[in-house]
């Protein structure tokens, strides 16, 4: 499954990026520490998450992940956004909570 | 190969720049992607360390056939308690670091599992200095 059909099936907003929206995605991966996502994710994982500051794109494009999701409405920061375009890795946003957005990936995944 | 970065305390928005450099030369060597990963793991982990924690660092990459030391020298307090400072978990990071993110206690945690060899000097008052080993085979 690719980055735009997980983003049309839990109709997700598209912040950045939409020349990433090809990239195929392997799983996904909740979390809110960063050190745990770059020691436990797996490349072209989607990254479910409520940070906003760029040093989540560092993150995922160091660990190649798929696209990154912020939940509850959070928006990114004009310089993760910025990033975003340039490594092509798309940061989505949902209102849903990370517990629900996760149930519903985990759901279209499996 | 001999690459150096400098690293400036406290500046969040440059975390991550040697680590994305020295992935991308990795790469540009045919380096086995599951050796990459680890060597990116534990130098962005390295390299947050300094931005955390210290005033300014200097990252040292040697890039030799068979592998890759990375030295990461800094100007900061020091660590007091080593083996505690080692403990998944224990973090000495302030609230607004933690806030974003970073600051779970799973830093040298995360180098240490994914090097070959590391060593940690350190003065308290003067700084850290981290040594990090990853062979390429």
């Amino acid at each position: 499954m690719k980055v735009k059909d997980v983003a049309e099936k839990l109709g997700l907003k598209v912040f950045s990026a939409p020349q990433g929206l090809e990239r195929e995605v392997s799983g996904g991966y909740t979390s809110d520490l960063l050190s745990d996502v770059m020691g436990h994710s797996q490349e072209g994982q989607i990254w479910i998450t409520l940070q906003t500051h760029k040093n989540i794109m560092a993150v995922a494009s160091l660990r190649d992940l798929a696209a990154i999701i912020l939940v509850k409405g959070f928006e990114p920061d004009a310089d993760t956004m910025e990033l975003s375009e340039q490594e092509g890795i798309p940061v989505l946003g949902t209102r849903m909570q990370a517990f629900e957005l996760s149930g519903s990936l985990y759901e279209i995944l499996k | 190969m001999k690459l150096e970065y400098k690293v400036e305390g406290g500046d969040f928005t440059a975390a991550g720049f040697a680590s994305s450099q020295i992935k991308k030369i990795l790469k540009q060597l045919n380096i086995d992607p599951s050796v990459i990963k680890r060597v990116v793991i534990a130098l962005y982990e390295a390299e947050v360390n300094i931005v955390a924690h210290a005033y300014r660092g200097v990252i040292k990459a040697h890039i030799e056939s068979g592998g890759i030391t990375l030295t990461l020298e800094d100007e900061g307090p020091g660590i007091p308690d080593v083996e505690m400072a080692m403990t998944p978990g224990f973090s000495t990071a302030t609230k607004a670091v933690r806030e974003m993110g970073f600051g779970a206690g799973m830093g040298l945690p995360n180098i240490s599992e994914n090097a070959d060899s590391f060593n940690i000097e350190t003065i308290v008052g003067k700084g850290t200095t981290l040594t990090i080993g990853i062979k390429f085979k």
